[in-house]
C-alpha cells in the first residue's frame, strides 16, 4: 500500500490478503502501532491485576438510568455527536445486573432515594458512581426544598462529580474519562455506612416519629429514616 | 385569516359579565374575591359541587384549569380556576374558604375528573381536606410523611421516614377463580420506558392491563417552595427551565414572566416579544424532537436510528439556542420585561444559522416520515391504540397535544394570545384520530408550524431599525406587587397550558406560587387509555402522552 494513496487499495489483493492474515494471523491489517511497540514477541509481562483493571476500565457498561433535567444531557453525551462509546463507556444496560457504572443524573428526592440505594445494590461488584450535576453534590438549586436530599452521597458513594446545572456533554464525557483512568489505576470510593441507609423498621431508634408510624408500616418493612435537621 | 376560529359561538360561548355569573348562582355565592384575571366568587365550603356543575352546565365554563391551595393566618383556601375550551379568555374563579381548625372542604371531583389529583395535591401540600373524594391519599410525598410542607408552621427541618414497601396484588383476593389469572407488575420508577421516575403500578389478567395506577413524586422538587423563596425580579426565572427540562425552557419561563409582568403591570416592548417568540418556538421544536425520539424508541427498540437522528436535529436547534442565550438547557433568559441581552453579535451570522436550520427542517421531517410514521409496524403499534375521546380529554384537563391529537382545538397562542403570535400567520394543528398516532402527527406537524413561526421572526428581526431595538422596559430594582393581588396565567408550554398562579403580600416574594402543569393533568388521562389494551400499548399511550417527570411532580 503505498502511503500517498492510503485509502485506495488494489482490489485483486484484498481476497487473499484478508483469508491469508486470517489464517496467519500475522497480516498488517491485524498489526497495530501497539502490536509494533512490543516488537516481535506476542508475549507481554504484566501483573494480573493491573491487566485486569486495564481492561475493567476499557469497557464499561452503564446502567441506563434518567432522573432529571441531568438526565437530558446525558442523553446527548450516548447519542450523535457526542458519542460517549468512542471512549469505551458508551452503551447504557437497562437492567442493573448488567451495568458496572451508575451516572446519577438529577436531584434525589426523598420517595426515591430508596429506590436509588436498591437500584445500586443490585448492580454486580465491582460497581462505580459518577455523580452528574450539582444536585447530586449537595441538592443543588433545590438545596433548600423541604424534600430533596442533600446530594447523593448521603446514600451510596460516589467516585466522581461532574460539576454544572447541567454538565455539559464535554464535561460528563470527561468524568466518566477519568473514572476509566481511576479505574484502570485500581481506585475507588470506599463503600462506607452513609448517613441515610436502607434498615428494617423495627431496627430504628424508637422515638416520637417511629411511635407514631408503628401502625401504620410494618416490622420488617424496609425504611429510610431522613435527618433534615443534621443535613449538610 | 388563519387565525380566527372556525367555529360559531353558541350559547356556551357567550360571554357573561361577572354579574350575570353572580345572578345564575344566586346566593352560592357568599361574597366576592375577584382576582386580575378573572371575577372570583365566595362560596361555601360544602356547595362545590353545586356551584361548579352550575357553572359547568349552563355557563359553558368546561375546563377547571387548576386548583390552588393555600393557608392564610386565619384560613385555608382552595381556588378552582374555570376557563372554557372554545374561549380560555372568559375565566371565573370559584374561592372556598375552610376553616383553620377543620379544614374540610366538598370535592369537585364529580363535576370535574381532573380535580382528582389537583385536589389530592392539595391535600399533600396543604392539608385541606376534601369530602366525598374517591380516594384522598397523599400523591407527591411518602404516604408516611409527617406534616403538610407549604402549610403555615411547618418545620422542615422535622426527621422523616420513607419506605420501601413491598407491592401486593390488591386484586388477588377477588380473582381467585380458575379462569382469570391476575398479576401485579411494578413498572418503574427505574424503567427506561417510563421517561424519568415514574412508578405504575399495573394490574394484568394475562396479558391484558385491568388496572394501572401512575405513582408519582419520585421528582418532587419543591419547585413551588423555591419560588416562594425568591424575589420577583431575579430569582424566580431560573427555576421554571427546570420544570419541563426537555429544553422547553423559555417556553416556562414565558410563563412565568407573562404571569408577574401582568400582575406587576410591566410592559414589554415589541422588539423583545418577536425574540421570545423566536426563541420559545425553538425550544417546541427541540421538545417535539425529543418526543418523537424517545416515543420511537418506546414502541418498538428497533427505532434507536430514529432516535439518533432525532437527537441530531435537537443538537442543531440547541446551538441555536446557545447563540441566543449562552446555555445548551437551562437559559434563564427571560427577564421581566424583556430578555436579557439581544441577538448575538455579528447577527447576520446568527440570521443565516437560523435560516439554514429552517431550510433542512423539511428534508428531516420527510426522513422522519419515511422512518416512522409510514412504517409499517409502527402504525400497527400506534394507529387505534390509546384511545382518547375528546369529551374524556376535556373533563380531565387534558391540553397541549394529547388535547390536539383527540380533536380539542385549543391553542392558547392563538386563543389568549401573547406576545408576538397574534401577528404572524401559522395554524392551529388537531388531528382527529385520538391515538397515539394521532397525538404523534400533531407534534410532528407542530415542528413545522414552528418553524414558519420562526422564519417570519428572523424576518422581522432583520428589518428591524437599529435605534428601536429595546431589549428590556424599565423595571423597578425590587418588585412588590400590591397586598392580596391574585393572578392566574397560562402559556402554551411544549406539554399543554402551562399556568402559573401568583398571590402577592406586598413583599418582594410572593406568597402562593402555584404551578399548573400540564402533564400533571395529562398523565391523569393514562388510565382511560390504557385499562383493557396490552402491556405494550400501554407504554405506547405512555410514550405518546410525552410527559417529564420534573414537570408532573414539580
Ligand atoms: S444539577 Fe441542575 S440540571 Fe442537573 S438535575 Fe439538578 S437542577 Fe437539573
Amino acid at each position: 500500500m503505498s502511503s500517498d494513496q492510503p485509502f485506495i487499495t488494489d482490489e485483486s489483493r484484498v481476497v487473499t490478503e484478508t483469508r491469508d492474515s486470517r489464517m496467519t494471523g500475522q497480516g498488517d491489517r491485524f498489526n497495530s502501532r501497539l502490536r509494533e511497540a512490543f516488537g516481535s514477541s506476542p508475549f507481554i509481562l504484566t501483573k494480573f491485576d493491573k491487566f485486569l483493571n486495564w481492561c475493567r476500565g476499557s469497557s464499561m457498561f452503564m446502567l441506563q438510568f434518567g432522573i432529571a433535567c441531568c438526565s437530558i444531557e446525558m442523553m446527548h453525551t450516548y447519542a450523535v455527536k457526542h458519542d460517549l462509546d468512542r471512549f469505551g463507556s458508551g452503551v447504557p444496560r437497562a437492567s442493573p445486573r448488567q451495568a458496572d457504572v451508575m451516572i446519577v443524573p438529577g436531584t434525589i428526592v426523598s420517595k426515591f432515594a430508596p429506590r436509588m440505594k436498591r437500584v445500586y445494590d443490585q448492580m454486580p461488584e465491582p460497581k462505580f458512581v459518577v455523580g452528574m450535576g450539582s444536585c447530586t453534590i449537595s441538592g443543588g438549586p433545590f438545596q433548600e426544598g423541604y424534600n430533596v436530599i442533600k446530594g447523593a452521597e448521603e446514600v451510596i458513594p460516589i467516585d466522581i462529580h461532574v460539576p454544572g446545572c447541567p454538565p455539559r456533554p464535554e464535561a460528563l464525557v470527561y468524568g466518566v474519562v477519568k473514572l476509566q483512568e481511576r479505574v484502570a489505576n485500581g481506585e475507588a470510593a470506599p463503600v462506607t455506612v452513609k448517613p441515610y441507609e436502607l434498615e428494617e423498621f423495627s431496627d430504628l431508634e424508637k422515638d416520637e416519629l417511629v411511635e407514631k408510624l408503628t401502625d401504620q408500616i410494618d416490622e420488617d418493612e424496609l425504611v429510610m429514616r431522613y435527618n433534615f435537621a443534621d443535613s449538610p | 385569516m388563519s387565525l380566527e376560529r372556525p367555529d360559531t359561538p353558541d350559547d356556551a360561548t357567550i360571554e357573561r359579565t361577572p354579574d350575570e355569573l353572580a345572578e345564575l348562582l344566586g346566593d352560592l355565592v357568599v361574597g366576592r374575591d375577584d382576582h386580575r384575571n378573572a371575577p372570583g366568587f365566595v362560596i361555601r365550603p360544602d356547595t362545590v359541587q353545586q356551584t361548579l356543575s352550575r357553572l359547568k352546565e349552563e355557563a359553558g365554563y368546561d375546563h377547571l384549569s387548576l386548583v390552588t391551595a393555600q393557608e392564610y393566618e386565619n384560613r385555608y383556601e382552595s381556588i378552582y380556576h374555570l376557563k372554557k375550551f372554545d374561549d380560555p379568555t372568559q375565566e371565573v374563579s370559584v374561592v372556598v374558604p375552610a376553616d383553620t381548625d377543620d379544614p374540610v372542604s366538598e370535592s369537585g371531583e364529580p363535576v370535574f375528573r381532573t380535580a382528582d389529583w389537583h385536589e389530592r395535591e392539595a391535600y399533600d401540600l396543604i392539608g385541606i381536606e376534601y369530602d366525598d373524594h374517591p380516594d384522598l391519599r397523599r400523591i407527591l410525598l411518602p404516604e408516611t410523611w409527617q406534616g403538610h410542607p407549604l402549610s403555615i408552621g411547618y418545620d422542615k427541618d422535622r426527621p422523616q421516614i420513607a419506605t420501601l414497601p413491598e407491592h401486593a396484588n390488591p386484586l388477588e383476593d377477588h380473582h381467585r377463580d380458575a379462569e382469570s389469572d391476575t398479576m401485579f407488575l411494578n413498572i418503574g420508577p427505574h424503567h427506561p420506558a417510563t421517561h424519568g421516575v415514574l412508578h405504575l403500578k399495573t394490574i394484568l389478567d394475562g396479558e391484558q392491563v385491568i388496572d394501572v395506577e401512575p405513582d408519582i413524586g419520585y421528582l418532587h422538587r419543591c419547585e413551588e417552595q423555591m419560588a416562594q423563596n425568591g424575589t420577583y425580579r431575579h430569582q424566580i426565572m431560573p427555576y421554571p427551565d427546570r420544570w419541563d427540562y426537555i429544553s422547553a425552557g423559555l417556553l416556562n419561563e414565558w410563563a412565568y414572566a407573562r404571569a408577574a409582568e401582568d400582575l406587576a403591570e410591566i410592559e414589554v416592548p415589541e422588539y423583545a416579544q418577536v425574540i421570545r417568540t423566536m426563541g420559545a418556538e425553538m425550544c417546541r421544536i427541540a421538545a417535539h424532537m425529543l418526543a418523537l425520539a424517545t416515543f420511537a424508541l418506546d414502541v418498538n427498540g428497533d427505532f434507536t436510528a430514529t432516535f439518533m437522528y432525532a437527537i441530531n436535529d435537537r443538537e442543531r436547534v440547541q446551538n441555536l439556542l446557545e447563540d441566543l442565550t449562552g446555555q445548551r438547557l437551562m437559559f434563564n433568559y427571560f427577564r421581566l420585561g424583556g430578555v436579557v441581552w439581544d441577538l448575538p453579535e455579528p447577527r447576520e451570522e446568527f440570521f443565516s444559522k437560523t435560516r439554514d436550520f429552517l431550510d433542512q427542517l423539511p428534508g428531516s421531517v420527510e426522513e422522519y416520515h419515511n422512518l416512522v410514521t409510514s412504517n409499517e409496524i409502527f402504525q400497527m403499534r400506534t394507529i387505534d391504540t390509546g384511545i382518547l375521546p375528546p369529551d374524556v380529554a376535556k373533563n380531565y384537563g387534558a391540553t397541549g397535544p394529547v388535547a390536539r391529537g383527540s380533536g380539542v382545538d385549543y391553542d392558547l397562542r392563538r386563543d389568549d394570545p401573547y406576545g408576538y403570535y397574534d401577528e404572524l400567520d401559522w395554524d392551529v394543528v388537531t388531528e382527529d384520530g385520538c391515538d397515539n398516532y394521532s397525538r404523534l402527527l400533531v407534534r410532528m406537524r407542530e415542528v413545522e408550524e414552528s418553524a414558519k413561526i420562526i422564519g417570519q421572526c428572523v424576518d422581522l428581526l432583520e428589518d428591524w431599525p437599529e435605534d428601536e431595538r429595546n431589549i428590556q422596559s424599565n423595571v423597578p430594582r425590587t418588585l412588590r406587587p400590591d397586598d392580596d393581588a391574585e393572578i392566574y396565567r397560562a402559556v402554551e408550554a411544549a406539554k399543554g397550558e402551562l399556568g402559573i398562579y401568583i398571590r402577592a403580600d406586598g413583599t418582594d416574594k410572593p406568597a402562593r406560587f402555584k404551578i399548573r402543569s400540564p402533564c400533571f393533568s395529562n398523565l391523569q388521562t393514562l388510565p382511560e387509555m390504557a385499562n383493557g389494551e396490552y402491556i405494550p400499548d400501554v407504554i405506547a399511550a405512555l410514550g405518546s402522552l410525552d410527559i417529564v417527570l420534573g414537570e408532573v411532580d414539580r
